[in-house]
């Protein structure tokens, strides 16, 4: 297998929109994800030399991003223990059961099926980086940010006609990159 | 009018109705199409399912301006000598 190669000069359009989705369900705040993400970036570039090429980029740069969440975890929990009030525990002097009762209830039917949706984000995600650049780009506008044809056909300098053939071809290759898993 | 049509141009009413700009004479040839068609009514089965995956997913991009800020200075630091 050829080693992966890093190419941030790629790495906005190819990758922010998985970070995105990764981030916003861990993190649910607009804001926050945007920060993450672009810092995520910079740190990869800085530590473009420790890449080894084993995992594919856009793995490499999801580690990263891992600790840059988990970080951002920690600094809010410091900053949570020295101005605000703690959440008000059963019992103020039990010790060790924090955790437990901070679990989200496992029938909770919300937390199941934004688990579900996420991986279905991530799924759709990692089957548009499938499709070339200009085709990815043209699909989500319409399908994800709901774009006019028009505004698209504007922005890209292209026919109504090509624009569709473009979707075309763009949902076909969907469907089959998605159908085994997700479409049954 | 002609009710009758070709796989392609089913194919191409069906994509404009997964984003709402089919037309009404176009989803009722659409429609016609698919009782005889077992290639289209399969073809717009998936892309249905497909559109309902993407509606479930709840996915969603970041704004432009934000992609070409991060671009801009992501090129900057690149052209840093090290």
């Amino acid at each position: 297998m050829p080693k992966e190669k890093l190419n941030p000069e790629v790495w906005v359009d190819r990758y922010s929109d998985y970070l995105y989705n990764y981030t916003i369900v861990r993190v649910n705040d607009h804001e926050v994800a945007q920060d993450l993400i672009s810092e995520t970036f910079f740190a990869g570039l800085k530590s473009k030399k420790n890449f080894k090429g084993e995992a594919s980029e856009r793995t490499w740069l999801i580690a990263i991003l891992k600790r840059k969440i988990i970080d951002h975890y920690r600094k809010k929990n410091s900053k949570k223990g020295k101005a605000e009030v703690h959440i008000d525990y059963n019992d103020q002097d039990a010790e060790g059961e924090w955790l437990e009762e901070r679990v989200r209830d496992p029938f909770d039917k919300t937390a199941e099926d934004n688990m579900e949706n996420e991986e279905l984000g991530l799924a759709i995600m990692n089957c548009l980086e499938k499709l070339n650049d200009k085709q990815a780009a043209i699909f989500k506008m319409k399908t994800i940010d709901d774009f006019d044809t028009e505004a698209i056909c504007n922005e890209f300098n292209i026919t109504p006609s090509n624009l569709w053939v473009i979707i075309h071809r763009a949902r076909k290759s969907m469907a089959e990159c998605m159908e085994k898993t997700w479409l049954n | 009018m002609n009710l009758f049509i070709k796989c392609e141009e089913a194919n191409h009413s069906c994509d404009k109705n997964q984003y709402k700009e089919a037309s009404f004479w176009e989803i009722i040839k659409l429609n016609f199409h698919l009782i005889y068609c077992a290639a289209c009514r399969k073809y717009t089965a998936r892309n249905m399912k497909l559109t309902r995956a993407f509606k479930k997913s709840n996915i969603q991009t970041l704004p432009d301006s934000y992609k070409r800020d991060i671009k801009e200075r992501l090129q900057k630091e690149m052209s840093k000598p090290e």
